[in-house]
């Protein structure tokens, strides 16, 4: 007992310790079932605020885009470089792979591996399909003379949306990572956890792309 | 801590954010609420992307539309994807998320009011240039 205890308490710096006498074994299991569950609380939580603090971050690059929106310095402007078709394609994939995403979950937390890794699989080829246009995209407009340096417009725009790019690339390899550490590790208490996390951060990524596609291409092409 | 009280600990309560609610949730039920929170968001963006290009409604009252149904469909993402909920195992994660939300605010809200009140008193460009010549 005091074996499992010792650990539970190193692992949990805020644990609340009840040193009630000598509790039998069942108390104990109980009491490491009940830690289980807080630490999964925990690094939840401690991801959920990451998350917001990269939100923050996102949300001093749409202020910056939205500042300087109008700064085209004579180039283009959002009106004449944006194709709302493929931002639509965009966005369906980055939805459907948040749906997918959450099956993954889902199958995870049956211990099925053909839910779990069909839908991650399915979620990684969507991902990658919105790179793959958003990438497209970049090279169009770098190869009409429209790149970063153009003018503020276009340098915002590719900061902010480029920032959400990389953290799309930064999903696909962590999603990989996952799909990898279940083959290898099995359904563990820690791999679920990470998993747990990679679910909040693509689901994220999607919230920051509604965004996105408000505020840069539909008022874009709008405008 | 006596022995005498019970055992208590202030996690018990919580939920970690993104977990469905674990008692015993059965999948299909996990399913069916992700396939409502899919059916809404795209609803929400198929009537932003139609707003955004539609002549019917008064022009000015498109990107006030287009923000509302950005915020919505936020909400959509936030309760049936990310499981925030009102319930008392989820305070913590509101309370973070609107601690965020005030910070994006702030960021947002003051950095154009301030440029656009800068824009408004600074001198017209060629204004501008004649005066250093």
């Amino acid at each position: 007992m005091s074996a499992f205890q010792g650990t539970a308490d190193r692992d949990e710096p805020n644990h609340v310790r009840n040193d009630s006498g000598a509790p039998d074994r069942r108390a104990a299991a109980a009491h490491a079932a009940h830690e289980l569950a807080a630490k999964r609380i925990i690094v939840g939580y401690g991801f959920w605020i990451f998350l917001l603090s990269d939100i923050i971050m996102f949300s001093a690059f749409f202020a910056t885009y939205a500042v300087l929106v109008g700064n085209t310095a004579g180039g283009p402007s959002g009106r004449d470089l944006f194709n709302l078709r493929n931002v639509g394609i965009e966005t369906a994939c980055l939805l459907l792979s948040s749906f997918t995403c959450g099956l993954a979950s889902i199958g995870a937390r049956m211990r099925s591996g053909f839910w779990f890794h069909g839908a991650m699989t399915v979620t990684f080829v969507l991902g990658a399909a919105f790179l793959g246009i958003e990438i497209h995209e970049f090279a169009d407009m770098v190869a009409a003379g429209a790149g970063p340096t153009r003018s503020a417009f276009l340098s915002a725009f590719f900061t902010l949306v480029g920032c959400h790019g990389l953290h799309v690339t930064a999903g696909l390899l962590w999603l990989l990572t996952m799909m990898a550490q279940v083959v290898a590790k099995g359904y563990r208490a820690d791999i679920l956890r990470r998993i747990l996390c990679f679910g909040l951060f693509w689901h994220t990524l999607d919230i920051i792309w509604v965004a996105l596609f408000t505020v840069v291409y539909l008022m874009g092409v709008g405008q | 801590m006596s022995p005498a009280e019970p055992e208590s600990n202030t996690y018990a309560e919580g939920a970690a954010p993104g977990d469905e609610r674990a008692d015993g949730q059965e999948a299909a039920e996990g399913v069916g609420n992700y396939l409502v929170g899919l059916g809404l968001a795209t609803l929400l963006t198929i009537v932003s992307f139609f707003v955004a290009r539609t002549t019917l409604v008064w022009e000015p009252s498109i990107p006030v539309a287009l923000v509302v149904l950005a915020i919505a469909q936020m909400g959509v993402h936030l309760v049936f994807f990310i499981h925030i909920t009102t319930g008392a195992d989820n305070v913590n994660n509101v309370m973070a998320l609107a601690f965020g939300v005030v910070i994006v605010l702030l960021v947002m809200v003051g950095s154009l009011w301030i440029m656009a009140n800068m824009n408004h008193n600074m001198l017209p460009m060629d204004q501008l240039m004649r005066m250093h010549h």
